[in-house]
C-alpha cells in the first residue's frame, strides 16, 4: 500500500513535475498576495492569454519559449496602453479586447503551422511532458522571481498600500511597479507550462484570496499564501499521477477546496464566525 | 537648478528648521493641462499653514510637486533649503493621505502602518531595529493609539484612522508634514485632538502644510494661509490673507455668503457686521473684527445689493 503511494517519487519525470510545480505554485502565490489587493486579479488572466501567440511563435521558430512570451507580453501592454489613450473605452473593455485578440492569434498560428507543441499543451499545460530545457527555464524564472520578491516585498507592500508615502520615503514607485509586472509576466509564462493559459489566473489569485481571509498582517498573508500555493501544486502534481488527469485541473481544484474551507471556517472572516458574531450581537442588543 | 542658491535660501541651508520655498512654480501635465502657473510662497519653521482653494484649484498639484511626484516645467522648490529629490532622500517630507486614497481593507495592522514611516531610515531589506520599534511605540503613544496597535486599520473610526497616519509621519521624523484634507469625515472632538497635536509639533519647529477647503477652522489654528486658484492668489499671515475679499477671489461664486450688519441686525450705533462664508461644510463666521469692517456694502461687487 505505502509502496504504491510512493510510486510517483520513483519516476524521475514525476519527481521533477512535483518540485517544479511547487516552485511555480509558490511564486505565483506570492504574486497573488499583491495582485488581488489592487483589484488587478484579471490582469494575470489577460497576460496569460496574451502571451500565447508569443509562445506558439517561439516554438515554430525554435526559440526558447520565454523569449516569445516576453515579446508578446510587451506587445500586449503596448497595445492596451495605445488603445486606452486613443479611445474612450474603459480599461476592462480594452484589456478584454486585446487579450482575446492575441489569444485568437496564438490559436490561429498554432493551427496554420503545426508544430511540435500542440494547442492543447499551451492552453491546458502539461508539466508531465515538458522537455528538460523547458524545466530549467521554468525553474530559473521561478527561483529568480522568488528571490527578488523575498528581498523587495516590503517596498512593494508600501507602494501598493500608499504610493504617496512610498515616494516620500524615497522609493522609486514607478520602477517597483514595473518590477512587479515584469515578475508577474515571467511567472505567468512559467505557470503556463504547468497549468496552462486558462488556469494561470487561479494560480495568481486563489492562494492570496484564501490567505486574505485568514490574517490581517501582510507578512503572514504572504507566508500562508506561498505555503498554500506550493503545497497544493506539489500535491496536485502527485495526485494527477493516480488520476491520470490534467495536473492543472487537480492543482486548481485543490486550491479551490482550501479557499472554500477558509470561506466558511476562517476564525475571523469566515461565514460561520461572522454568523456567530451576528447572533451574539442580536442576543446582546435587546 | 544652479548650485548657487539665492542668499535668502543660503541662510536656511544651515538652519535645522523646516522651510518650504516655492518660486514661480508652473506644472503642466502630459495632456497639456497647466494645473498651476507661476505660484510662489515661502514658509518658515514652526508654522501651520493652510493651503486653501476650491477643488481643481491646484492644491494637490502643489502637494505632488513638493513630494516630487510631478516635475515642474518652470520654477524651483526648496525644502529646508534642499532640492526636492535631496530632501526626499533625507526623509524631510512626511505625508498624511486623504482617507479616500487608502484601501481600508488592506491587511495591515495599526503598528505596521506606523512602521512604514521608518522604512526610509532602514537598510534596503527594511529590517526594523530596536530604535525603529521604539520610535513606533513613541509615535503611537503620542497620538493615543497604543491600545489599538494590533487592530486592522479598517476597524478604526475616522478620527483614529487619521491619528494612525499622523503617528506614521511622527515615526518618519519628517520636518515638513503635508496633510491632505485631514478633517474630512472627522468629528469635532478628534479635530480638536489633531489640532492640539499639530500645535505641539509647531512648537518643536515642524512645518505643516494642510490642504483644506474647511474654512471654519483655519483661523483657529493656522498662522499662515496660502490661497490658491491655479496660481497663488495671496499668501501670508492668516490675519492679513484670510479676508472676505481674498476668499471671494479664491472661491468665486462657490461660497454661500451671508452678511448681516447695521440696521439689518440691530438698531443701535454698533457698526460691526456679522459675516458668514460657507461652502456648505463648516462656515467661516466673522463678527465685528476691526480688520473686517469695510463699509456698509458687501465687499463682493458681484453680489446683488438688496434694498430693504
Amino acid at each position: 500500500m505505502i509502496s504504491e503511494l510512493l510510486v510517483p517519487f520513483s519516476y524521475e519525470y514525476m519527481a521533477k513535475a512535483m518540485w517544479v510545480s511547487a516552485l511555480v505554485g509558490g511564486v505565483c502565490a506570492f504574486l497573488s498576495a499583491y495582485l488581488m489587493l489592487k483589484g488587478w486579479s484579471l490582469m494575470g488572466d489577460a497576460l496569460a492569454h496574451s502571451i500565447v501567440p508569443g509562445v506558439a511563435g517561439a516554438y515554430i521558430l525554435g526559440f526558447p519559449f520565454a523569449v516569445g512570451a516576453f515579446f508578446s507580453g510587451i506587445l500586449a501592454s503596448t497595445a492596451m496602453t495605445f488603445v486606452k489613450q486613443h479611445s474612450r473605452l474603459r480599461e476592462d473593455a480594452v484589456i478584454g479586447l486585446v487579450f482575446t485578440s492575441l489569444f485568437a492569434l496564438g490559436l490561429l498560428m498554432a493551427s496554420i503551422w503545426p508544430t511540435s507543441v500542440s494547442v492543447q499543451t499551451i492552453v491546458l499545460g502539461n508539466i508531465l511532458a515538458i522537455p528538460n530545457e523547458d524545466v530549467i527555464q521554468v525553474a530559473v524564472i521561478a527561483a529568480v522571481s522568488l528571490a527578488v520578491l523575498s528581498l523587495k516585498w516590503k517596498d512593494l507592500m508600501v507602494t501598493f498600500f500608499d504610493e504617496s508615502h512610498a515616494r516620500t520615503i524615497g522609493l522609486n514607485t514607478g520602477a517597483l511597479k514595473i518590477l512587479f509586472f515584469t515578475l508577474l509576466s515571467a511567472c505567468t509564462v512559467a505557470a503556463l507550462q504547468t497549468v496552462g493559459a486558462c488556469l494561470v489566473i487561479a494560480m495568481v489569485v486563489t492562494p492570496g484570496a484564501t490567505a486574505y481571509l485568514l490574517t490581517d498582517r501582510f507578512g503572514r498573508l504572504i507566508v500562508i499564501s506561498v505555503a498554500l500555493g506550493a503545497s497544493t501544486s506539489f500535491a496536485g502534481a502527485y495526485i494527477s499521477y493516480f488520476l491520470d488527469g490534467a495536473t492543472g485541473g487537480v492543482i486548481v481544484t485543490l486550491q479551490t477546496l482550501l479557499f472554500l474551507a477558509a470561506f466558511f471556517f476562517a476564525p475571523k472572516y469566515g461565514r460561520i464566525a461572522s454568523r456567530r458574531r451576528q447572533t451574539a450581537m442580536a442576543e446582546a442588543a435587546p | 537648478m544652479t548650485p548657487q542658491p539665492a542668499p535668502a535660501v543660503a541662510g536656511k541651508l544651515a538652519s535645522p528648521g523646516a522651510s518650504i520655498s516655492v518660486r514661480g512654480l508652473t506644472v503642466t501635465y502630459n495632456n497639456g493641462f497647466t494645473a498651476v502657473q507661476n505660484a510662489s510662497f515661502e514658509l518658515e519653521p514652526g508654522t501651520i499653514c493652510a493651503l486653501v482653494g476650491v477643488n481643481g484649484s491646484g492644491k494637490s498639484t502643489v502637494f505632488k510637486a513638493i513630494m516630487g511626484f510631478v516635475r515642474p516645467v518652470a520654477g524651483d522648490i526648496r525644502l529646508c533649503g534642499l532640492p526636492v529629490s535631496e530632501a526626499i532622500k533625507r526623509n524631510v517630507v512626511a505625508y498624511v493621505p486623504q482617507s479616500e486614497d487608502i484601501d481600508w481593507n488592506f491587511p495591515v495592522l495599526v503598528e505596521d502602518v506606523v512602521m512604514m514611516g521608518r522604512y526610509g531610515h532602514m537598510n534596503f531589506l527594511r529590517m526594523a531595529s530596536r530604535a525603529d520599534h521604539y520610535k513606533v511605540d513613541q509615535a503611537l503613544e503620542r497620538v493615543g493609539m497604543s491600545d489599538h496597535r494590533l487592530r486592522q486599520i479598517g476597524e478604526l473610526s475616522g478620527g483614529q484612522k487619521k491619528r494612525v497616519f499622523l503617528a506614521r509621519s511622527l515615526a518618519q521624523e519628517g520636518r515638513i508634514i503635508l496633510l491632505d484634507e485631514p478633517f474630512t469625515g472627522v468629528d469635532v472632538k478628534t479635530e480638536t485632538a489633531i489640532i492640539a497635536l499639530l500645535r505641539e509639533l509647531r512648537a518643536s519647529g515642524h512645518l505643516m502644510l494642510i490642504s483644506t477647503h474647511n474654512l471654519g477652522s483655519v483661523p483657529d489654528f493656522c498662522d499662515q494661509v496660502v490661497l490658491i486658484n491655479r496660481t497663488v492668489l495671496a499668501a501670508g499671515p492668516t490675519a492679513e490673507v484670510f479676508t472676505q475679499a481674498n476668499l471671494e477671489r479664491a472661491f468665486g461664486g462657490v461660497l454661500r455668503h451671508f452678511n448681516l450688519g447695521g440696521a439689518a441686525l440691530h438698531s443701535d450705533e454698533d457698526s460691526r457686521r456679522l459675516t458668514v462664508l460657507t461652502d456648505d461644510e463648516r462656515p467661516l463666521v466673522i463678527y465685528g473684527d476691526e480688520r473686517k469692517v469695510e463699509g456698509p456694502a458687501p465687499a463682493n461687487p458681484n453680489s446683488p445689493k438688496r434694498s430693504s
